[in-house]
């Protein structure tokens, strides 16, 4: 690629850019200046809000054909200028794929989707037939095209949106967010299926992401860093890894980079770094790192305080046929003070569980006992008071336009008296930081910021459980970071019991200290994250991916890569960010 | 996890389901307009038995329709019931004749004029309702698309109504989520509370799942423009059926019917058929 640079033209060009949306005060675009070459896979990097889906928008013409704004410098794509060109004619040059991946699904069905653009293009039906069976070939989801979307999972679902971009031979390939809303499995999967097109086909791709460690499986050849608006490094991997860019704008770095940096090794002197396979490590400096990884004293697990909810033989399904259950033969008992992550595959029964426990719906048969008490007998307004639980979308949960308001409907509902009501809201809002926000509307506030008022909400019912689903979800790791840090505060200073729904592995082993693993409707395991992090067969039929960290805790000379890990997230823990 | 009884296309091989998409809104169409148009009762009572026959063709499965075909008997009696209410005497205007058959209170007599033209009313039903269904449980939804554009309606206009059917399941379980999360905050839903109370705490229900809709309605926009829908004038569509020879023999067979509709305006000298001149 370093070759080609010199003898072809680049392909996008971002001449002294500054860029401002209508809606906004401020400007999201300062001074941006970079070229991309033909061929090239570059990553564009950087924290929420930063500006990196807004250089996108510039590229696919979405700035300032949906997106209005003043913009400054230029932007040339293919030897277009892009701010008097229509989305359109860009579309040719630019293929898309959305962060959204239901949202961008257009088709009916998978063969339809695919065929979208040639039919907005008028091709022939036999001809639009070829091409849609050829690439689908290619991305090896034909066997998929008379499917529905909701019959897809997430990685299929990507894969689809990719194929409906590549039928029209469109030379630069743009990705926003391919990561959002994977599972680590599909993730690395797409990511494995960018690397093979785009140099088998010779695309110009780029990566918009904020998460590093995963996007680099894509074999980027320069990553763009974005903050506040500004292009801070444009520069390799590997150069990138070894300055302090990314701990400065609070990108987390791959995990494998932070074991080596605890252990002490030298990280400038590495040729390579980047995807952990195609970094080498001498035997010399695996045993520096085992070395370091025996002098962390492993910590003792505490006692639990009690039972505080009990499941005992469930079993559950949707239809009244025997054959299809939902949920078979689930039992397991949370302590008092547990943190507990749920995994597995979409379909696996985690979100049917949390609504078994909620009282949505009545198992079969087996029993659920809350605090010793059997919730068959109780309301899902009477479960509502012992648990509380979170939906993904707080969008779903949200329903009057004051904060105040909507803090305050499950009390309202209750019939508690208006003072009471005034002093539980007011003492929910500080736990969650919305107190100066009391007033406002809710419109005004950011997404995480609105899920924290979902939160509050249900706090002010006093529950003992809390069952989180995808609590960290879409956020990056600044976002990620204050998300956890609230939820422990409420685990460990309000005593309560949190059970979390999750696809993110590093909230598994950062912050919880049991995994349930569901496979298929049943409970395949329940363990501690670092037993499932090594152990493979768990990591796949979770959906999960192998971490850096496993990989390199398989290399050390005598320490089992289970103890590494755990030795690992507790050093970690304790490093203060 | 959608329930298999949903509303909308359910897959099958059928005559009826062989058939194109356009060939059965045309049909469901013309067939529409002569059976609103003509009293001629022979010729409903007619029509009315090919459209029954067409849907024991169609084979749809009960339990789908099962709720909607209640809906629909209950909203025509209601119907049947508001014409005597406000026209008790409007059959007699009709055919110009009276024949009384029971004396009733004020000007609620009972005449067998009355009770012809609701008959003629209730066959219409029986015979339109069934083509409905018809077309709507037997056509692929990606080919209901390109079937109203084929007969003229903008392709704009004809995806976005497609995209609505497709959406239909998908808010409906955002519907029952939002539904739920409100009841675990106390909302009581069940029966136990009153009707009004459980229609303005929908309400509570129906805002959220607003701005949802709103937000997904913007993404789909934008994915459809970044693959270039709206660029041209025109569209081809993958699933298109072309016309085969048993549209054609289906179509000759429907504009047969309606020649015949409009013969017999010409033959009654008008669109009332009247047994009691």
């Amino acid at each position: 690629m370093m070759k080609q640079r010199q003898t072809l033209q680049p392909i996008i060009q971002f001449n002294h850019v500054h860029f401002q949306y209508d809606s906004q005060a401020e400007k999201n675009l300062i001074d941006v200046h970079f070229d991309v070459h033909p061929g090239e896979t570059i990553l564009i990097i950087g924290p929420s809000g930063s500006g990196k889906s807004t250089i996108a928008r510039c590229i696919n013409g979405q700035i300032p054909n949906t997106h209005p704004g003043k913009l400054e410098g230029t932007v040339t794509v293919n030897g277009r200028d892009v701010y008097s060109s229509s989305i359109f004619d860009l579309s040719l040059d630019v293929g898309t794929v959305l962060q959204d991946t239901d949202g961008q699904f257009v088709g009916l069905t998978v063969a339809e989707d695919i065929a979208f653009a040639l039919e907005n293009d008028c091709v022939e039906q036999t001809e639009m037939r070829a091409k849609v069976e050829g690439w689908s070939r290619r991305l090896e989801i034909e066997h998929l095209l008379e499917r529905m979307p909701h019959q897809l999972s997430g990685g299929q679902k990507q894969r689809v949106s990719i194929s409906g971009i590549l039928v029209n031979d469109i030379p630069i390939l743009l990705l926003d967010e391919p990561l959002a809303n994977l599972d680590p499995a599909a993730g690395a999967e797409t990511m494995e299926l960018i690397k093979s097109i785009s140099k088998q086909h010779q695309y110009t791709t780029i990566i918009v992401e904020h998460r590093l460690e995963e996007a680099l499986l894509a074999d980027v050849d320069r990553v763009l860093v974005i903050n506040d608006g500004r292009l801070v490094a444009d520069t390799t991997p590997t150069k990138l890894l070894k300055s302090n860019v990314l701990s400065e704008i609070g990108v987390r770095e791959p995990l494998y980079l932070n074991a080596m940096k605890y252990a002490g090794l030298d990280v400038s002197s590495f040729p390579v770094l980047g995807n952990f396979m195609d970094v080498s490590l001498s035997d010399r400096q695996l045993v520096q790192i085992e070395e370091w990884a025996r002098s962390i004293p492993k910590s003792e697990k505490p006692e639990g305080k009690g039972a505080v909810l009990e499941v005992e033989n469930i079993d559950f399904s949707y239809t009244e046929s025997a054959g299809a259950k939902t949920l078979s033969n689930i039992s397991f008992s949370i302590q008092n003070g547990d943190m507990v992550s749920i995994v597995g595959t979409n379909g696996a029964g985690k979100s049917t569980l949390a609504k078994l426990i909620c009282g949505f719906v009545q198992p079969t048969s087996g029993n659920i006992r809350i605090d010793n008490q059997e919730t068959s007998r109780l309301s899902i307004k009477e479960i509502a008071d012992h648990v509380g639980f979170i939906m993904q979308n707080p969008n779903h949960m949200i329903s009057k336009t004051m904060i105040y308001d909507e803090v305050a409907l499950g009390l309202v509902n209750r019939g508690w008296p208006e003072d009471q009501i005034r002093e539980r809201v007011y003492e929910a809002l500080r736990i969650c930081g919305l107190y100066p926000f009391r007033n406002w509307p809710i419109s005004a506030l950011s997404y995480g910021q609105k899920r924290r008022v979902t939160i509050a909400s249900i706090l002010v019912l006093d529950p003992k459980i809390l069952i989180l689903d995808e609590p960290t979800a879409g956020q990056d790791y600044a976002h990620y970071t204050e998300m956890m840090a609230f939820i422990q505060k409420l685990n460990v200073e309000n005593d309560m019991t949190i059970l979390m729904i999750t696809h993110d592995m590093h909230l598994m082993q950062e912050y919880t200290n049991r995994t349930l693993v569901f496979d298929a409707g049943k409970l395949l395991a329940d363990t501690e994250p670092s037993a499932v992090f090594s152990n493979p067969e768990l990591i796949q039929a979770a959906h999960l991916a192998e971490t850096s960290l496993y990989q390199l805790g398989k290399l050390l000379p005598s320490m089992p890569a289970k103890d590494f890990i755990s030795r690992f997230m507790q050093y970690d823990r304790e490093v203060p960010r | 996890m959608s329930p298999a009884n949903t509303f909308g296309y359910v897959a099958n091989d059928t005559v009826i389901h062989r058939l194109s998409g356009s060939t059965k809104l045309i049909a469901f169409i013309a067939l529409s307009l002569i059976v609103m148009t003509s009293y001629d009762t022979r010729f409903l009572i007619g029509v009315m038995i090919f459209s029954l026959y067409l849907f024991y063709l169609a084979q749809i499965p009960w339990k789908n329709i099962r709720i909607l075909i209640y809906f629909v008997l209950a909203f025509s009696v209601l119907n049947l019931l508001t014409i005597y209410l406000f026209e008790p005497e409007y059959g007699v205007q009709l055919y110009e004749s009276r024949t009384v058959l029971a004396e009733g209170i004020g000007r609620y007599t009972l005449t067998a004029e009355q009770l012809f033209y609701e008959l003629n009313v209730a066959i219409k039903y029986f015979s339109t309702i069934p083509l409905a269904l018809i077309f709507v449980f037997t056509t692929d939804p990606s080919e209901f698309a390109s079937s109203l554009n084929r007969i003229g309606v903008s392709y704009r206009i004809s995806y976005a109504v497609s995209l609505a059917l497709r959406y239909i399941p998908d808010i409906q379980d955002s519907f029952f989520e939002i539904r739920q999360a409100q009841q675990a905050r106390g909302l009581e839903m069940s029966r136990k509370t009153s009707l009004v109370n459980r229609i303005t705490r929908s309400a509570q229900i129906i805002m959220p799942l607003i701005f949802n809709s709103l937000n997904r309605i913007e993404v789909v926009s934008q994915a459809m423009e970044l693959r270039r829908f709206g660029r041209n004038k025109n569209r081809t569509w993958y699933r298109y059926r072309p016309f085969a020879s048993k549209d054609i023999a289906a179509l000759a067979l429907v504009v047969g019917i309606v020649l015949i509709g409009m013969y017999l305006f010409y033959v009654n000298g008008g669109r009332f058929y009247n047994p009691f001149q």
